[in-house]
């Protein structure tokens, strides 16, 4: 591949931390000064070239350590992966966590999505903007859902500077696993902590004392916002994660049963409370037999598509193309969905065992965990999670003596919902834009790298512990005939105890939402996120299962259960939702690209009308939706008419 | 000598296009078997020489039991696959997605465009007249081709010829996301600063003309532009010894654009920057 480089430099800061990530160069054909050995030598072909996947992890490296990605950083990290520097280009202004221009080292991420909105994010917003004004050193992004709607309105830092875990200067070769610039792991609460923080005034960019830092404000008001951006690293820890969970230590939980029991950055503690049983049995069983049990167990998808769990390994075991790769889906982005935040953070060996279950199924080898980028603590947490697994000889060559390999790399997402998108996933880990690709193939024959993958949720591969430690028949024998087992709902908005809730299937939304201490002027329930529905206050009956939402015409989705009360106005509600897909579309197909920003504009002008005044636009908002539907490349498009159409028809908006 | 390579033998398979049984060579697409079967499908971003990307959504077919209506430029042709092209609900996306592309982009130079449009009773005014644009100014930053932006309707085949399908450059990707997602060379500098090596191959597969030629958009700009004055003649290029195909655009005894046959079995429809813009000598009559 003949490349072709700008003049531009990198400064050493930028350097240094594309080092870190990937050593230093080995020859001037990656970025070294040149040598004599250099001209009779030559360095490419597809060697060079397989570094790809490194491209994400080395975007972050820069933005986590500058803030933002200049273009003598990108072309030298061009350099060092043989990537071409326009793709890089178009890979790094693919991302919202992402600038290449240039930007204060802070940036707040003020969530101003549907539950933060109806907790006043707007005003908030807004204030904080107002207060912090220009030349803070504090950039103020309004955000899509943070995943911290049971705290809602939430914001959070990232702090760009050097790593607090790293020396300044990286003459060893510290190579944080994974890629992504961790911090020192095992850290109790979220913000990474050092004492060598900056002035806090800082444009701290060029202060080379300022560090590294990210903190979670939530709930957030305007001091506390501020406070928050100006020094992270003093902020409040956050609270434990059982604090998302109002039924911990409720022994009758199966899936949420060690959050706030056992201590999330203790192998032993898993241990004692039942950890790694499943794995044993699952090396007891045999591959063919995990998967028949997961096949008898009825275990269905989490993530929203509810594919049959034990079908997609099975599809994958069987396929003779190697090697096999397992990437666990941890991209959580649908508004209104936190439960596999709360999962890994507060559980994550649970997620680390079951990873290693999947992967022992389906003869995988190499496992991915694609972690949304917006959440600091859960990467805390795997990161800790997976080294002491690695330590203790669960995760690496011979696990737990029964000769069997594999491990797991965390890559970090950057704030691009399309990414959950199972082929898009891909396409993120692969370094290229993070793309939805045409199916068929599947992944289960060419998924990442081309080759046989069995993509899975958090909260899909958790279940599989109860699946062998109870058996298939027990499990089965929890929820309905056709959806099987616990289920977790991300209740959020207008209810008393918002938070994670774990329920068998079958469980109506009424008794969900009365355990959550719903409030008595319901207007509105959102199930499934944006891309799901709403339903009625009278509609509370409807049984909280895939085929029982199906027949109500709704959908379960990721298991969000947003309540609105009437002080919302529902036509503001829609419009967020709208500009939320307006914004995540990828912009590949013509039907979403251009749809989600019609369906935004007519969903504007009628915010205010009513009846006949809106009739038309209505009307337009239903063509435009069903092409959206029909003809658009994956589900993003397929679904972004669905919670406006279900207000339209159901809740009788603009009527 | 021309010589047809004729491949491996092909199994035909048997499937039901629109009612009527079709037989199509294994391997083919839905819309390869509609060409044969003599029915015009729209597409623009399927280009003959290129992996199809179905982007556009415009060649959307109905096929019993898929959930989705699928892109007949890309899906493959199966056994026992129930196709149907002209049923209301194929109909009904090709027309919004003809809407929503003519109001936000300008599709004055998109071949057949104009006829879709009124085939499938699309009014892309219907969005008001403040519907969002592209609103994009030419880039004309070079001698040789302009890029036009305001016609992109972003279908990817400039990438994908400039890249790993043909030419290998990389010199241009789609940049940003969504509605603001636009094709760009590093940094969106000017293609003059990109690893851009002026083959013109983009320009040969952009279906909008927003790649165009120099010559062209100066033509099209002064009003003098007229293509059906113009003559086409194939020759062979006198640069080098791979002999490319040339097809010369000829309006008033001048070359105006250059083009290349994208059934040549050698070059697909690919030049490089001599065969494609190096035709001045030709017309030096001192």
């Amino acid at each position: 591949m003949d490349l072709h480089f700008g003049d531009s430099k990198p400064t050493d800061e930028e350097r240094a931390a594309v080092d870190a990530l990937l050593g230093p160069p080995e020859s001037a054909w990656e970025g070294a000064d040149r040598s004599a050995a250099d001209l009779r030598w030559a360095r490419g072909g597809r060697e060079a070239r397989d570094r790809r996947d490194l491209l994400l992890p080395g975007l972050h490296a820069l933005n986590d350590r500058v803030g933002w990605i200049s273009e003598g950083a990108l072309d030298y990290l061009c350099r060092r992966l043989t990537v071409p520097p326009a793709e890089a280009y178009g890979v790094a202004t693919f991302y919202a966590m992402f600038s290449v221009k240039p930007r204060p080292a802070t940036v707040l991420h003020v969530c101003t999505d549907l539950a933060c909105t109806a907790a006043g994010a707007t005003r908030l917003c807004a204030a904080v903007e107002t207060r912090l004004g220009p030349g803070s050193g504090v950039q103020v992004e309004r955000s899509p859902c943070l995943g911290l709607c049971e705290r809602a309105p939430a914001a959070l830092v990232i702090r760009a500077g050097d790593d607090p875990a790293r020396p300044a200067i990286e003459d060893e070769a510290v190579r944080t696993e994974g890629g992504a610039g961790g911090t020192a792991p095992g850290v109790e609460g979220g913000p990474s902590r050092s004492s060598a923080a900056g002035s806090g005034e800082g444009k701290g960019r060029r202060g080379r004392a300022v560090s590294r830092a990210t903190a979670v404000c939530a709930p957030a008001t305007i001091d506390t916002a501020i406070g928050t951006a100006t020094a992270p690293e003093n902020a409040p820890s956050e609270p434990p994660p059982a604090a998302a969970v109002p039924q911990a230590g409720d022994p009758t939980l199966t899936l949420l049963k060690r959050v706030g029991t056992a201590d999330p950055a203790s192998l032993d503690d898993y241990r004692a409370h039942g950890g790694y049983t499943a794995l044993r049995r699952a090396f007891a069983l045999g591959p063919a037999g995990v998967i028949r049990e997961v096949t008898d167990s009825g275990l269905l998808g989490r993530g929203g598509a509810a594919f049959p769990t034990g079908r997609k390994w099975q599809a994958t075991a069987s396929q003779p193309d190697h090697p096999h790769y397992l990437v666990c889906n941890a991209d959580e982005s649908e508004p209104g969905t936190f439960k596999d935040r709360v999962l890994m953070e507060g559980d994550p060996y649970a997620l680390v065992e079951a990873m290693t279950i999947a992967a022992y199924a389906t003869g995988a080898h190499q496992g991915y965990l694609y972690l949304r980028g917006e959440y600091p603590r859960a990467l805390h947490r795997m990161e800790h999670a997976i080294t002491r697994a690695r330590a203790r000889g669960l995760l690496g060559d011979d696990i737990l003596g029964q000769g069997y390999a594999f491990d797991i790399e965390i890559r970090r997402g950057a704030g691009a919902y399309i990414c959950g998108e199972e082929t898009a996933l891909f396409n993120s880990l692969e370094g290229h834009r993070g793309e939805p690709r045409a199916k068929p193939p599947f992944p289960v024959e060419k998924g990442l790298f081309g080759k046989p993958t069995v993509e899975n949720n958090v909260e899909t591969l958790v279940n599989v512990l109860p699946v062998l430690t109870m058996g298939a028949p027990a499990y089965a024998a929890i929820g309905t005939k056709t959806s099987t087992g616990p289920k977790l709902y991300c209740v959020s908005g207008s209810v008393a105890r918002p938070g994670v809730y774990e329920l068998p299937f079958g469980a109506t939304l009424g008794e969900l939402l009365t355990l959550a201490g719903v409030r008595d002027n319901l207007r509105a329930v959102l199930l499934g996120g944006a891309a799901g529905g709403f339903v009625r206050p009278d509609e509370l009956a409807v049984p909280l299962t895939f085929e029982g939402t199906r027949e109500a015409g709704t959908t379960l989705g990721s298991g969000v259960v947003m309540a609105f009360d009437d002080t919302v106005p529902l036509p503001r509600l829609l419009l967020r939702i709208a500009e939320f897909f307006r914004d995540e579309s990828c912009g590949q197909c013509v039907p979403c690209r251009v749809g989600t920003v019609r369906q935004e504009e007519a969903l504007h002008r009628i915010v205010e009308r009513t009846g006949a005044d809106a009739a038309g636009d209505i009307a337009l908002l239903r063509e435009v939706g069903r092409a959206m539907r029909d003809a658009s490349i994956c589900g993003l498009g397929q679904t972004a008419w669905n919670a406006v159409e279900s207000a339209i028809d159901r809740l009788g908006a603009y009527e | 000598m021309t010589v047809t390579p004729l491949g491996i033998p092909r199994r035909l398979l048997e499937f039901t296009l629109d009612g009527e049984p079709v037989r199509a060579p294994e391997g083919s697409t839905i819309l390869d078997a509609c060409r044969a079967a003599g029915k015009d499908i729209p597409t623009l971003c399927e280009g003959d020489t290129l992996t199809p990307k179905n982007a556009c959504r415009v060649c959307v077919v109905e096929v019993e039991g898929s959930r989705t209506l699928v892109p007949a430029c890309s899906r493959k042709a199966e056994p026992g696959m129930e196709v149907r092209t002209g049923t209301e609900r194929a109909r009904h996306s090709r027309k919004v997605v003809l809407e929503l592309l003519a109001s936000c982009v300008d599709l004055s130079t998109t071949p057949r465009v104009a006829e879709w449009l009124k085939e499938y009773e699309a009014k892309p005014d219907r969005f008001g007249p403040a519907a969002a644009r592209l609103n994009e100014e030419p880039k004309v930053d070079n001698d040789l081709y302009v890029r036009d932006y305001d016609k992109c309707i972003l279908c990817y085949k400039c990438v994908d010829a400039c890249g790993d399908q043909w030419q290998n450059t990389f010199a241009i990707s789609v940049a940003g996301r969504g509605f603001d997602a636009r094709i760009a060379v590093e940094h969106d500098a000017p293609l003059t600063d990109s690893a851009c090596v002026y083959c013109g191959n983009c320009i040969e597969v952009c279906p909008t003309g927003a790649l165009s030629f120099k010559s062209e958009f100066d033509m099209r700009a002064a009003g003098t532009w007229d293509a059906s004055r113009q003559t086409e003649t194939t020759t062979v290029c006198a640069y080098c010894g791979v002999g490319c195909n040339l097809t010369l655009h000829v309006q008033d005894n001048e070359i105006v654009k250059v083009t290349s046959p994208h059934d040549n079995p050698v070059t697909h429809g690919n030049l490089c920057i001599k065969g494609r813009f190096g035709y001045q000598h030709v017309q030096n009559r001192d």
